[in-house]
């Protein structure tokens, strides 16, 4: 028999501290629309996905009504994009962008990620036109979700693509000067990017995918702040110990609907994402989290070291939850969603060098940051350089979704509203590295031994 | 199939007999009760078999979610699976 306690703490995490599962993310390879007629590839595109998802977001709502636990995002991803383009390489990509524009649409969905490029080791076929064509297609259409992987541990660093990434990034905001600047905000650019990403914007069906799979992404940062608010007098061990609880029990309500999903819709099930990822709303913050954990505020010393013992503790509660775990599986750290962070780089607590230090233990990266409009490409290239090289090394996964917040400068505000939330724009070192990004070629791949 | 029917909210006359009168009406089955009420405020948890039910998990759940409001209280109606799966290793 269940017992009352337990029933009681679940209903407080659904009412009051914000549990939910995040996102079911349905995974769809477009391998068998590529066309050399880009019309009839689109034509396929489109058809695939309406056929695949079509009772995608009426299955997800009705799970949510059974189990009574709020279901916020039903999202697709698909193959890159940019391996559909090498087949019509005289057309611009941007008409693939379109086409999943209007089948996400279609089906319902909010967003549909997957307009991305692989080019750690080098530009193939279709790579470079779908690069290029990135702040256009990003600034026509409203749901489409673009990155682009530069670099691997076991590739090294793409440095042609990094100093091509700092001007599609620039471009991509220019084009949506007057939307602020949100097409920045749907383009990340990857180290050690994970194909089976439930999360957007970073969100591609690799192509080691099965045709059709269902991830799941969790969430639950409201729940473990207020868990670690009950362990008033604790040591940092038994912190560690009532975080692993917590994630343990919000990733099983994630694999319980993961399964569901996947019965209901005859796909298979792929992965849960064990992922803290906040959103603006009050009582749902990372940052909160950490600083019940015993800082004053977030960015200030001790930071890293409590993200580090969340990150691992999420994971340690998460994996013995769930049959498959994968995705980015950890804390995010997006600024301008998540209200604690608001607040520390509205103070200055937060600076951009000290977030650079935490996405060196946290699960992605350098996430959701507005930067002053007139940083200059190069110096955007050198903060993705940095950054991949943390995961290149670490062999984990890093990535840069800056917003240069054109016309703006640091201390203004960019709001996006919704869950992408808004805040503060945030100091950048003007250095140039102009002269390091131009000289392209590749960063050799990290010893995997020797390790100090 | 069983569910759970939790009541919570300030306590007043009949809101057991409430959710009780819809469940019988719908052939839902009141398998176990437990309620408290402390300082004012009521607690019930309700174990139900819905398998001989005349309509849909999500029509019970809007009618008891509304008859909550009625009465001002929150009524959830959840799926047994969920707190099995999040409580038992």
């Amino acid at each position: 028999m269940i017992n009352s306690h337990d029933i009681l703490e679940t209903i407080n995490m659904i009412d009051n501290e914000n549990l939910d599962v995040r996102t079911i993310t349905m995974g769809i390879s477009l391998l068998d629309c590529i066309d050399e007629d880009i019309d009839k590839a689109c034509a396929k595109v489109y058809d695939k996905i309406c056929r695949y998802a079509k009772d995608l977001v009426k299955t997800g709502e009705s799970i949510s009504k059974d189990y009574g636990i709020p279901i916020i995002h039903k999202r697709i991803a698909v193959t890159p994009i940019a391996m559909l383009a090498a087949a019509c390489p005289t057309k611009s990509p941007v008409k693939f962008a379109e086409t999943l524009d209007r089948a996400a649409a279609e089906v319902g969905v909010n967003f549909v990620g997957g307009y991305s490029a692989l080019v750690h080791k080098g530009f193939a076929p279709g790579d470079y036109a779908l690069i290029e064509s990135i702040p256009q297609a990003l600034a026509s259409t409203e749901r489409v979700c673009s990155s682009v992987n530069i670099g691997t541990t076991k590739a090294g660093i793409n440095m042609d693509a990094v100093a091509k990434m700092g001007r599609v990034i620039l471009k991509s905001a220019e084009l949506t000067a007057d939307r602020e600047c949100i097409g920045a905000a749907k383009l990340v650019v990857f180290c050690n990017a994970p194909e089976d990403n439930p999360f957007m914007a970073g969100a591609f069906h690799g192509p080691g995918e099965p045709d059709c799979v269902i991830n799941v992404g969790v969430s639950g940062p409201g729940v473990v702040r207020a868990a670690v608010a009950k362990a008033q007098g604790c040591n940092i061990t038994e912190i560690a110990d009532i975080i692993k609880k917590t994630a343990f029990k919000i990733t099983r309500a994630g694999m319980l609907v993961a399964g569901e999903a996947s019965k209901r819709l005859s796909v298979p099930f792929g992965i849960v994402d064990l992922s803290l990822a906040p959103t603006p709303a009050i009582g749902d913050s990372v940052a909160h989290i950490l600083e019940e954990m015993g800082l004053e505020e977030c960015g200030g010393y001790g930071t890293t070291a409590c993200l580090a013992l969340l990150n691992d503790a999420v994971k340690k509660g998460g994996v013995m939850a769930s049959s498959h775990v994968g995705g980015l599986s950890g804390a995010f750290i997006p600024v301008t969603e998540d209200a604690g962070m608001i607040d520390a780089a509205r103070s200055k607590t937060l600076t951009l060098t000290k977030l650079e230090a935490m996405t060196a233990v946290c699960s992605v990266g350098l996430d959701m940051i507005a930067i002053p409009g007139d940083t200059p490409a190069d110096v955007i290239s050198g903060i993705i350089a940095d950054e991949a090289a943390i995961g290149m090394v670490n062999s984990k996964t890093t990535a840069v979704r800056l917003i240069p917040a054109i016309g703006k400068k640091a201390g203004e505000e960019l709001n996006f509203g919704g869950l992408l939330g808004g805040g503060p724009i945030m100091d950048v070192n003007m250095k140039s590295p102009s002269k390091f990004i131009s000289r392209g070629g590749r960063i050799p791949a990290p010893m995997q031994s020797l390790k100090n | 199939m069983n569910a759970v029917i939790t009541v919570l909210g300030k306590d007043n006359v009949g809101i057991l007999a409430a959710v009780s009168g819809e469940c019988a009406k719908v052939g839902v089955n009141i398998v176990e009760v437990t309620q408290s009420v402390l300082q004012g405020m009521f607690a019930m948890i309700m174990f139900v078999d819905i398998s001989s039910s005349t309509i849909p998990f999500s029509e019970l759940v809007d009618m008891l979610t509304e008859k909550g409001e009625e009465k001002g209280v929150k009524i959830h109606v959840m799926h047994e699976d969920i707190f099995n799966a999040m409580h038992k290793v």
